[in-house]
C-alpha cells in the first residue's frame, strides 16, 4: 500500500518518468522513509514498553545462579531486551561483575546487548524482510553466545581492573514504575530516538536511494562480490571502528545488496558497526586493561567475519 | 534537599542535569544540584544505569532521563 502511495507521489503527482534514474531514485526514497519512520515509531514503542520490565537489575538478579553454558545463552537473550547507552556499560560490567558474575556471561550481556537493538531490527525488517531480520537476531545472540563462552574459557579475570572487583555496590530499591509510567517513558523514549535518528535515516535513505537509481547493476557486484574473496574481511574491518547507529547505515546497505553485495557480506558490515564501535572501547577502557579489550574486538571480528562467510555461501 | 546526577558525561546524562536544573528553576525551591561522575561513588548507590537521579542519596530514576514535570513531581 505505501509502495502504491509512492509510486502515485513520484511519478502521478510530480511527474517523473518511471523506469527513469530519478524516478527510481524518489520512488525509493519516498516508499522506504516512510515504511522506515512508520515501524520505527511503532516498534521502537512497543520495545521500548517490554524494556521496561527488564531494567540491568532485574537481569543481573535472574542470570545470579546461572552456570556457564545457560548463563551465557539467557544473558545473550536478555541482552536484547535490555537497553544500552555506551556510558552505561560501565556500571552495568561493574555491577554485573561485583555480583559474582562469571565474566564470560558478562561479555555475552555485552555483546548482545548493543547489537541486537529495536532501531537495526526495525530497519532490517523494514528494508529487508522479517526473515532477514530474525537471521540477524538469531547470529547476534549466536555470537554473544560463544564470544561470552571463548572469553570465559580464556580465563581473563586478571584482566579486569583491579578496582573493579574491590567496589562494594550499593543497594538500591528497585523502582517499579506503574503502567502510566511505563508508557509515559516508552513515549518519551520513542520520540527521543526518533528525534536523534530522524536525520541519519534520511540521509542514508537518500544515500541508498541514489545508489538505488544511479548506480548501475552489478557495479558493487563486481568489486565486493563473490568474485573477491576478501570483500567480508574488509567490510568487516570497515565497521568496527564506525560508529554510526544502524538506522543510518541500513539503507545505504540495502541499496548495495541490490546492486550485487552479497547478503553476508551485508550482514557482517552491519554487525561490526554495532557489536564494536570505538567510543565503547574507549569506555570500557574505565574497567578492563587494553588487552581484554583487544581480545574482546578480536574474538568479536572474526566470529563476525566467519559469519559473513557463512551466510555469503548459504543465502 | 539535594540532588544528586549521577553520570560519566555522555548526552544523556547532561540531558538530565539540564532537566533537573529546569525543574529546580520552576520549583523556585533552593535545592542543590550536583554532578556525580566518579564510578566509585555511582557504584555506591547501587544503580547499574546511567543516567540516574537521587534525592537526599535516595535513587528515584536510574537509565532513564525524565521530564521536567516528572523531576518537579519528586521535589514537591
Amino acid at each position: 500500500m505505501l509502495k502504491y502511495l509512492a509510486d502515485n507521489l513520484v511519478y502521478t503527482l510530480v511527474g517523473v518518468q518511471p523506469g527513469t534514474r530519478l524516478g527510481e531514485a524518489l520512488d525509493f526514497f519516498f516508499y522506504d522513509t516512510t515504511k522506515v519512520f512508520l515501524l520505527l515509531g511503532v516498534i521502537i514503542f512497543g520495545v521500548a514498553v517490554i524494556r521496561s520490565f527488564f531494567p540491568p537489575e532485574r537481569s543481573r538478579k535472574l542470570l545470579g545462579s546461572r552456570r556457564e553454558y545457560v548463563g551465557n545463552f539467557l544473558a545473550a537473550c536478555l541482552g536484547i531486551v535490555t537497553p544500552f547507552c555506551s556510558c552505561s556499560a560501565v556500571p552495568m560490567f561493574i555491577g554485573f561483575v561485583e555480583s559474582g558474575l562469571p565474566l564470560g556471561i558478562t561479555f555475552s550481556f555485552l555483546i548482545s546487548s548493543p547489537t541486537v537493538n529495536e532501531v537495526a531490527l526495525v530497519m532490517l525488517w523494514g528494508l529487508f524482510g522479517w526473515k532477514i531480520a530474525l537471521i540477524y537476531t538469531a547470529t547476534g545472540v549466536t555470537l554473544a553466545f560463544f564470544g561470552g563462552i571463548i572469553i570465559g574459557k580464556l580465563k581473563l579475570e586478571h584482566l579486569v581492573e583491579d578496582y573493579v572487583y574491590q567496589i562494594k555496590m550499593g543497594e538500591s530499591e528497585t523502582i517499579v514504575p506503574t503502567w502510566k509510567e511505563r508508557l509515559g517513558y516508552a513515549r518519551d523514549y520513542t520520540k527521543d530516538i526518533l528525534r536523534r535518528v530522524w536525520l541519519f535515516v534520511l540521509i542514508g535513505i537518500g544515500l541508498g536511494a541514489w545508489i538505488h537509481g544511479y548506480v548501475p547493476m552489478d557495479f558493487v557486484l563486481k568489486y565486493a562480490g563473490p568474485g573477491n574473496p576478501f570483500a567480508v574481511i574488509v567490510a568487516v574491518l570497515i565497521g568496527i571502528p564506525l560508529y554510526s547507529n544502524a538506522a543510518g547505515t541500513i539503507p545505504i546497505v540495502q541499496a548495495l545488496v541490490e546492486k550485487g553485495l552479497p547478503m553476508g557480506t551485508a550482514l557482517a558490515f552491519m554487525m561490526s558497526i554495532v557489536a564494536i564501535s570505538t567510543p565503547e572501547m574507549i569506555i570500557l577502557r574505565k574497567v578492563i586493561k587494553p588487552k581484554l579489550i583487544a581480545i574482546f574486538a578480536g574474538i568479536v571480528s572474526v566470529a563476525i567475519i566467519l559469519v559473513g562467510y557463512l551466510f555469503n555461501a548459504i543465502l | 534537599m539535594k540532588i544528586e546526577i549521577l553520570g560519566m558525561g555522555c548526552s544523556n546524562c547532561n540531558k538530565l542535569y539540564q532537566n533537573t536544573l529546569e525543574a529546580v528553576k520552576q520549583s523556585g525551591k533552593e535545592i542543590q544540584v550536583e554532578k556525580v561522575e566518579d564510578i566509585q561513588k555511582i557504584m555506591a548507590y547501587g544503580v547499574l544505569s546511567t543516567p540516574a537521579l537521587a534525592i537526599d542519596g535516595a535513587v528515584k530514576v536510574a537509565g532513564k532521563v525524565p521530564r521536567v514535570e516528572q523531576i518537579m513531581e519528586w521535589i514537591k
